[in-house]
């Protein structure tokens, strides 16, 4: 090694770890400039969705019971089993219901005498009364004649009005007999309903889903011995943030996850918006019907559920990372010559895979800043790269 | 005039340039834990800065809700934004908590957001924002989630959407951002079995299930599994109000805590890591001393090794400036070197540290006023020595 190379060495190393550390000093650490990625403003179809989740219920579901205290004596079905309209499903014990029938039954009886027996009493009392008024108008013709004193025609007449007056009272009798025998048949026929009611019949073709109330259980009125659901009438409750419920409407595709199947993608309708949102949890109750039911799936199953609300042919969009709120406005960040410039826009409705409609502000083919490594400031030195962090 | 100081650099530079790496590579040391110390306070400020709230909103009596556990309504916000001055009020909740990922865990703090309120991530550094109500999440890149991954969550899977970069509650722990919802019912809801256990416990109380009053343990078992609490409303003013007012307004009215950014700064840094971060600090001021102590040792040592030169060159005539000269250059140019090597080494190695350590520019200058100071300081003794020698030695030996 000549002299001039033991000098030249040290030298060019020093010079070289200056370099080192100037690199560093301006490449990494605070003094650095911030790193971001850019997208140019895109011009596209828009398919605006709206997100929620939901559990599948029985749009119809019965409640069978009795609808006065009773003790329960059969139950016929399980839970599972399908039955038709009309099949009796379990039965309640009638107590004394039986008696208090014939009860009723023999007093409309009695009450259907007593109307026959005040048939006969007016009939006797009409006859008596034509007997009466034949005997007064005979009295009177023989008192104008001057064969019959004026009181004993007088007491004649007076025979007739009572005798009348009987039959008047006899038929007001047959009245009353009859609207108590018509009162006692009613008594009778409800007791008969109340006997039926003991009878728990389906009132659909559908499955048991629940069955609550074993025999010998003591019930309320209105307590449920069994719960029938109607199969086909499975549909899906959803529960959509009322900030992303805009634009929904009947009619609007779906798709369904189940979380039995998270694979799959079931098609469904929205078939009803409810007019009464939950002001709690400020979700919109949405109910969605499926296009064919799912094989197994069970009441109460969590669904995600993912709703088409509109599609917009040709809008321009930017990525949903690239909008940001300063202040009170919506904006991009934009580089211009190498520092941060911020520039308001009108974003609209940004879709589920994050590409927000831009209404206003920006021209197609704009460069806006997505990423960036911190929260940018205005004039705030940037450096573009093609992405901050590797791809997976 | 030669440079003394030079010639004798070069003449042994091999020696001179790694005594300066081994005194580099200590300065590197003490940098790195200057960057942890400020990084432990970075972290807890950052934690404030992400969240863009100016006033925190938890239960009363609480320093919530970083420091203690804190539990708002989730309608709170209602009347929250019907006071004076508040612009914009946004619930969250933070749940400090393991994620199983790729055969281990990560420990995470688990934040709910609502999207386009205080307490949102502000910027991403991959992926888009979470834009479905529920299973999405954006995650901090420590917690070492891909974009597109699917992590499981107590019950639910959840999908990673975007990253973001410094995003991490006061004690490190990355953050990852899900919707409020899911936010709420981890945080408050029980696994299965827990739920399955109360339901038996609420049925077996003859209070909650009585035979004449069907449909009252439902009820009862219906409000046991609902949860409507969040830890904390963040809140954001309009331009011209006042924080103080509003805090004071909604503490005498609202019947809540509220912590301007001052009040919160002071809790999370005064409070919540003021024992670890003055542990760090005391530790940083031994290395500091102990790093001076060793540089002054070395630079002493070095001009004694030379001792015998140096009574050359009295010997032969050479003033005490130009060897008082030569030392204090050399003792300066081993303290320059040893900076430039240490800062170097410590911004090469901070990004491998498992938690935040943040270099300051600042630091580094007073890092290299000191570094060169105590050179000065130790090349004062070192000439001291060389002055006292006597030229006989030289010849004497």
């Amino acid at each position: 090694m000549n002299a001039s190379l033991r000098r030249a060495l040290p030298i060019a190393a020093a010079i070289a770890a200056l370099i080192l550390f100037g690199w560093l000093a301006t490449s990494q650490g605070p003094l650095a400039p911030t790193r971001v990625t850019v997208a140019k403003v895109e011009k596209g179809p828009l398919v605006a969705s709206t997100f929620g989740i939901g559990t599948v219920e029985a749009r119809r579901s019965y409640s069978l019971g009795p609808t006065v205290a009773s003790r329960v004596a059969r139950v016929l079905v399980d839970q599972g089993d399908r039955v038709k309209a009309g099949q009796l499903l379990a039965e309640l014990d009638p107590v004394d219901l039986e008696d208090r029938v014939a009860s009723a039954k023999l007093a409309a009886e009695r009450a259907a005498s007593t109307a026959r027996a005040a048939q006969a009493q007016l009939a006797e009392a009409r006859s008596r009364a034509q007997l009466a008024d034949a005997s007064a108008q005979r009295s009177a013709e023989l008192r104008a004649k001057g064969f019959l004193s004026q009181e004993a025609a007088d007491a004649k007449t007076h025979e007739a009005n009572a005798a009348r007056a009987a039959a008047e009272a006899a038929a007001a009798q047959l009245a009353a007999a009859r609207r108590d025998h018509e009162r006692a048949l009613s008594e009778l026929a409800g007791t008969g309903k109340l006997r039926a009611q003991a009878r728990l019949a389906s009132p659909v073709d559908g499955v048991v889903s629940a069955r609550l109330a074993e025999p010998g259980t003591t019930l309320v009125a209105g307590q449920a011995v069994l719960q029938v659901i109607d199969p086909e009438s499975l549909w899906i409750r959803a529960r959509i943030d009322q900030g992303q419920a805009g634009g929904l409407r009947v009619g609007q595709p779906a798709e369904v996850v189940l979380r039995s199947d998270p694979q799959r993608a079931y098609r469904a309708e929205v078939h009803r918006l409810d007019w009464v949102s939950d002001a709690v949890t400020e979700e919109r109750i949405v109910n969605l019907g499926f296009a064919a039911r799912p094989e197994g799936v069970s009441v109460g199953e969590l669904v995600e559920v993912t709703i088409r609300i509109a599609e917009l042919p040709d809008e321009r969009w930017v990525p949903a990372a690239a909008v940001k709120r300063v202040g009170r406005e919506d904006g991009v960040w934009q580089v211009a010559n190498g520092r941060a410039a911020f520039r308001p826009v009108k974003a609209g409705l940004t879709t589920l895979d994050g590409r927000t409609q831009v209404l206003d502000g920006l021209k197609a083919g704009d460069e806006v800043v997505v990423h960036s490594e911190q929260a940018l400031k205005a004039d705030a030195r940037l450096k573009v790269v093609p992405a901050i962090v590797a791809a997976p | 005039m030669i440079n003394l100081a030079g010639r004798d650099i070069l003449h042994g530079w091999g020696k001179f340039a790694f005594t300066g790496l081994g005194l580099g590579l200590l300065v590197g040391v003490t940098l790195s834990m200057a960057g942890i110390y400020r990084g432990l306070v970075d972290d807890g400020r950052v934690l404030l800065q992400n969240g863009g709230a100016d006033l925190w909103v938890v239960q009363r009596d609480t320093l919530g809700p970083y420091a203690e556990p804190s539990s708002v309504r989730d309608d709170a916000w209602r009347s929250l934004l019907a006071v004076r001055g508040v612009a914009a009020a946004g619930n969250v909740t933070y749940l400090t908590m393991q994620i199983p990922h790729e055969r281990g865990d990560v420990r995470v703090m688990l934040v709910g957001f609502e999207p386009g309120q205080p307490g949102e991530p502000g910027f991403l550094v991959a992926g888009r924002p979470v834009t479905r109500s529920h299973y999405e999440a954006v995650a901090d890149l420590r917690a070492g989630f891909r974009l597109g991954e699917r992590i499981r969550i107590r019950r639910h899977e959840y999908t990673v959407v975007g990253l973001t970069r410094r995003m991490v509650s006061s004690g490190g722990d990355p953050m990852v951002f899900v919707p409020l919802r899911d936010a709420q019912e981890v945080q408050f809801t029980k696994d299965n079995d827990a739920l399955v256990n109360e339901r038996a416990r609420t049925a077996a109380n003859p209070a909650f299930n009585r035979p004449g009053v069907p449909g009252l343990l439902e009820a009862v078992q219906a409000s046991q599994s609902a949860s409507r609490s969040v830890n904390a409303v963040l809140l954001r003013l309009a331009p011209h109000a006042d924080e103080a007012v509003v805090a004071r307004e909604i503490r005498r009215w609202k019947h809540l805590e509220a912590y301007t950014r001052a009040d919160m700064d002071e809790i999370v840094v005064a409070k919540l890591i003021a024992t670890s971060s003055r542990q760090i600090f005391m530790f940083l001021v031994i290395l500091a001393v102990v790093s001076a102590a060793i540089v002054a040792f070395i630079i002493y040592t070095m001009t004694l090794g030379k001792i015998r030169e140096i009574a050359v060159l009295k010997l032969i005539g050479a003033k005490n400036r130009t060897i008082a000269a030569m030392i204090l250059q050399q003792a300066l140019g081993l303290g320059l070197i040893a900076f430039l090597v240490g800062k170097t080494a410590a911004t090469l190695w901070a990004p491998i540290f498992p938690k935040y350590v943040l270099l300051l520019p600042g630091d580094a200058v007073l890092g290299a006023a000191l570094v060169l100071a105590i050179c000065a300081l130790a090349s004062l003794v070192a000439i001291r020595a060389a002055l006292r020698v006597d030229p006989a030695t030289a010849i004497g030996g």
